[in-house]
């Protein structure tokens, strides 16, 4: 997201000097930054100022250098929740935006019956709270009661328990999936109606099949929804904690406090104390998605040129 | 009293830090102590008289009547009774209230097993000044050793949870099975149980702090030794290899239903017959009446299953007291509060909502003692409860730092319960953390 | 760079054109069908819901989760939600409300004018803007929450309502939506001719661009709304008095007091009362619904 700002910056500024450069406005986004600068600034450079100090139940506070982010760098811990993140990217992250990409396209084709119940049923969940979609599939996942009991019972099966260590990432992932999959369906449907109309008259003319208009035409059209998705669904990846936080009080051995990492800053700083520790948890992982988003938009956005 | 939605808190008492010097005896009341008084008993009453707004920080249920009738008898005083969350997250919210240095309550609920970390940072106040030390001999010496620490007592105990063995009758009498003495017997019945019906389980267990600790209590083990800062963590002593060996038994032989605590499948699972017995602290009866209806009639309780043929030992599990934090505007006020409810009008008024007292006065009165329950089939549960009150291993302590090490048993002993490593793996996996966390927060650690 | 965003694109200064549709216009059950299927996934979790909700406590735990119990006990649930705890639930409701109203409102308000100041202004450190805006987005909130709960405590606003909805006032994505949705939405010609008229900025931006930028502003609301009603981490750490609740907070609450010595567990008041924390969301959703159309329809125009 970062070069694709920066990309429409330039976009802007080019096309629109509407005025010699001035201040004024400063008066239309000054109270935004204001507020921007008290709830995102301030903290940040307070987290920053933290991680450079050490407090301890038995001792008091220290200034101790860089300590802290040497730590975080060898802390087997830390690293193993961002594996775990980064697995749940490169899996979840696909299956969610192919998922959506299929029904934004099958929305979009206007063959189905019923086009507009689908767009909004679809994107219902997003409207349901984290907190609310997690005790939901909570309940549903468990395997002496939930649904998985009863369908174990009713059928005869014997379906793993969905909140043992080895699921339990899949059954995040498909909530994940559930809760986000009609918000990027509506991205990148909103980006297929942009698509001038006279391209696809154009290739009908032309005498080509539909799926070849969605490969020529569509497809190449959403690249920069797709990535602007794929960005956003990062971002949210390294930064899970609603889904395994509430999971956690029904797999407490599946997930464990350092799960993902900001689960880690969470647990170190309410449950341990370890502020400054924490503080430098985070900022590391700030800066973590921070290069990966960077280096996904680079890399979507060159294909596309 | 407690428990909480985390099966890992539901944790034990008593966490007897006055054997922080544990030459001294633990008899607990040596009260009193240095420290220069700041205020007298005689504030107390000039408090009350001169009223004010206390803010209350507590998630037990009872105390809503209690804090009712406070106002009623003393109206010019006004408690705000607020519940900050329940157990770990009430904590949190204290910790950073008191690390901010504002909105920290007059009063809050603290269990046994997290005092410590309160006392040891001088966040409570010692409520010596107030004259708490000549309650010697109104609390039980388990609640009541829990709330020294050093020479000072940082709290007054609300309640207690002296542990029994609550068992479904119905389902011991369907499959034959005798109410299990010893813990080896509780295997056997695990066994029996589980190859008759498939679906049943002696007990439900996915891992929980409080209860290990506990059970680790009972046999004998002392993991945590500790005298100020200088801490022990040895989870090799014989008490815990007892609990280790047998426990493993249990979930090797998969006999263990996978239901976490205090989930709704465990609420399903007590009153269907699918968990069959329950080894917990004596407040839970309560619990049982209004979370397992469908249990009612079945259900009765028996002392907790002994390590030695013939023993009498039991442990305390949950159970907590009301504290004083030190940033507290009106502390004379404050403890007019907790000697209300926990010494005087209160202790009867939550006794009455079902709650388990701490108080010798009480756990001795027929009135109480011959109760029938009609849940429990018209036993007479109390019984069997306060007899447990009085049996409970001396000498346990817990961590100065207990809800962070609780916090982290499942990322190590939980393990063992997914059979991925061997419980006496997890807990040598917890000790080890527990040793590390320790020496980062500055303990002298071995 | 295409649209990004469900937000109106940028190609907007003509009329409002709907796209004609596809020549051939044949509708396939076949692909009806298989949409479907995603339609079972999404609403599945939704009728356990609505079936859960008519179920009792002993009910809930006793029957089949798919379908309903011998007892309806819908109305029953929906009453003691409203009136358990002293009707604390009422109380989180109205608390939901007004962070909502005041938060996300003024997210859309500050976002809306910062958006357009974006796009159509230029001025001296508009680029450090971007930067430090997007940087900010990547942060994990668990970082940002200590430290803010640290200085909202130094000056008293914890456990107030200002503690969630002052941070609640900042969207970088609604701020990013409305840049650009502003740059397409408005042609430089009428801003251009105000000025000749002597208009002044902000005469300008209240009567002629605010109702061009309306589809837009719907747009960044409804995802305002969204983020603000559904704000589960930001209350948990700022609040501890129950009676600032939002409902997210408080139906974990319910759910965790079955976990409390003699506390009673009310699982059915927590899925009727999950069920009737969405309801709000749905019904803006549908309502709403034609309003985005227009705005997607608006958006879908391109020479």
């Amino acid at each position: 997201m970062v070069a694709t700002v920066q990309a429409n910056t330039l976009d802007t500024g080019r096309a629109a000097p509407r005025e010699r450069r001035s201040w004024t406005g400063w008066r239309f986004v000054g109270p935004f930054m204001a507020v921007f600068a008290v709830v995102f600034l301030a903290p940040i450079a307070y987290a920053i100022y933290l991680s450079f100090f050490r407090t301890q139940l038995v001792g008091g506070t220290a200034f101790v250098g860089l300590d802290n982010y040497v730590k975080a760098l060898t802390d087997p811990l830390l690293w193993a929740s961002v594996g775990r993140v980064a697995l749940f990217l490169v899996v979840q992250v696909p299956i969610m935006l192919f998922l959506a990409l299929l029904v934004a396209l099958a929305i979009d084709s206007g063959r189905l019956y019923g086009t507009s119940f689908f767009r909004i049923s679809v994107f219902l969940p997003y409207a349901v709270p984290a907190v609310v979609a997690t005790l939901m599939w909570g309940f549903m996942y468990g395997s002496q009661f939930g649904l998985v009991g009863s369908i174990n019972d009713a059928l005869g099966w014997s379906l793993p328990d969905p909140l043992s260590p080895g699921l339990v990432l899949a059954s995040i992932g498909n909530i994940v999936t559930w809760e986000f999959v009609g918000y990027n369906m509506l991205i990148l449907y909103s980006a297929l109606r942009v698509v001038s109309p006279s391209l696809y008259e154009a290739a009908e003319m032309d005498g080509a099949s539909q799926l070849r208009i969605v490969w020529s035409i569509k497809l190449p059209a959403l690249r920069g929804a797709l990535v602007i998705a794929t960005i956003f669904s990062i971002i949210g990846s390294f930064q899970l904690f609603n889904e395994p936080s509430i999971l956690q009080v029904l797999a407490p051995n599946s997930i464990t406090t350092s799960y993902t990492p900001n689960l880690y800053a969470f647990s170190l700083s309410f449950a341990g104390q370890q502020f400054n520790y924490s503080a430098t948890v985070a900022i590391v992982m700030g800066v973590i998605t921070m290069i990966v988003a960077y280096v996904v938009q680079l890399r979507g956005m060159r294909k596309g040129a | 009293m407690k428990v909480t939605r985390r099966g890992t808190v539901l944790v034990g008492a008593a966490l007897s830090l006055s054997l922080l010097a544990s030459a001294c005896g633990s008899s607990g009341g040596d009260s009193g102590g240095g420290g220069a008084t700041t205020a007298s008993a005689g504030d107390v009453q000039a408090a009350l008289d001169a009223g004010g707004t206390l803010t209350v920080w507590a998630w037990e249920p009872t105390l809503k009547q209690v804090v009712a009738d406070f106002q009623t008898k003393y109206p010019k005083v006004k408690v705000n009774l607020v519940n900050a969350g329940t157990g770990k997250d009430q904590y949190t919210a204290l910790q950073n209230a008191i690390k901010a240095g504002s909105g920290v309550p007059d009063v809050a609920q603290v269990e046994y097993f997290a005092l410590p970390q309160f006392a040891l940072s001088k966040s409570v106040t010692d409520l010596t000044a107030f004259g708490a030390d000549k309650l010697e001999g109104t609390f039980t010496p388990g609640p009541w050793n829990s709330v020294h620490s050093g020479s000072g007592i940082y709290g007054l105990p609300m309640d207690s949870g002296p542990m029994a063995l609550f068992y479904n009758k119905e389902v011991f009498d369907k499959y034959g099975i005798d109410v299990p003495a010893t813990w080896d017997d509780y295997v056997a019945a695990a066994k029996k149980l589980h190859e008759a019906d498939p679906k049943a389980y002696i007990a439900n267990d996915t891992g929980d702090a409080g209860f290990a600790t506990s059970l680790i209590w009972q046999a004998g083990g002392k993991p945590y030794q500790v005298n100020g800062t200088d801490v022990t963590v040895n989870f090799g002593d014989a008490g815990t290899q007892k609990f280790a060996s047998t426990w493993q038994q249990l979930i090797s032989g998969k006999l263990l239903a996978p239901i976490t605590s205090w989930s709704d499948a465990w609420y399903k699972g007590l009153g269907d017959g699918t968990i069959a017995t329950l080894v917990i602290g004596a407040w839970m009866p309560a619990n049982f009446e209004t979370g397992v209806a469908a249990g009612k009639g079945k259900w009765r309780v028996a002392p907790m299953p002994q390590w030695e043929s013939g023993g009498k030992a039991t442990a305390e599990n949950g159970g907590s007291s009301l504290v004083i934090p030190e940033a507290g505007s009106s502390k004379a006020l404050a403890y007019a509060f907790l000697k209300f409810a926990d010494v005087d009008e209160g202790v009867k008024i939550r006794l009455d909502g079902g709650a388990f007292p701490a108080t010798t006065a009480e756990l001795n009165s027929p009135e109480f003692k011959d109760k029938k329950f009609p849940y429990f089939g018209d036993q007479q549960v109390n019984q069997v409860l306060a007899e447990s009150a009085g049996e409970v291993v001396p000498g346990w302590s817990y961590l100065p730092y207990q809800v962070y090490a609780n916090s982290i048993f499942n990322d190590t002993v939980g393990k063992a319960y997914t059979g991925a490593a061997t419980l006496a793996e997890g807990l040598k996996a917890w000790q080890d953390a527990s040793v590390k966390y320790g020496q980062e927060q500055g303990f002298t650690v071995k | 760079m295409t649209a990004t965003t469900p937000a109106p694109s940028r190609r907007t200064s003509r009329p409002l054109v709907v796209r004609a549709k596809p020549l051939r216009n044949r509708r396939s059950v076949t692909l009806t069908v298989l949409t479907a299927l995603m339609l079972i996934y999404t609403l599945l979790p939704l009728a356990w819901l609505v079936i859960n909700a008519t179920k009792t406590q002993a009910g809930l735990l006793g029957s089949f989760g798919l379908w309903f119990d011998g007892e309806f006990a819908l109305f029953d649930n929906i009453g003691r939600t409203f009136t358990y705890g002293d009707g604390i639930f009422t109380r989180w409701l109205l608390n939901t409300l007004l962070y909502v109203v005041v938060g996300a409102g003024g997210a859309t308000l500050l976002a809306t004018i910062a958006g357009y100041g974006l796009a159509k202004f230029d001025f001296p450190g508009k680029k450090a803007v971007f930067a430090i805006v997007i940087g900010a987005v990547a942060v994990p909130p668990t970082a940002l929450a200590v430290p803010t709960f640290l200085m909202f405590s130094d000056v008293g606003l914890t456990d107030t309502p200002w503690a969630i909805i002052i941070p609640s006032l900042i969207t970088p994505f609604g701020l990013y939506l409305m840049w650009t949705y502003a740059a397409d939405a408005i042609p430089d010609e009428i801003l251009e001719s105000a000025r000749v008229d002597g208009a002044r900025e902000f005469q300008t931006f209240f009567r002629i661009s605010l109702p061009l930028l309306a589809p837009g502003i719907v747009t960044v609301l409804l995802f305002a709304v969204v983020a603000t009603w559904n704000n589960y981490f930001l209350p948990l750490i700022m609040l501890k008095d129950p009676a600032w609740y939002p409902l997210t907070l408080g139906l974990k609450q319910w759910n965790a007091q079955a976990a409390t010595s003699g506390g009673e567990a009310i699982f059915n008041l927590v899925i009727t009362g999950s069920l009737i924390t969405i309801i709000p969301l749905i019904v803006a959703f549908l309502l709403l619904q034609r309003y985005w159309q227009s705005g997607l329809a608006a958006g879908s125009v391109k020479e």
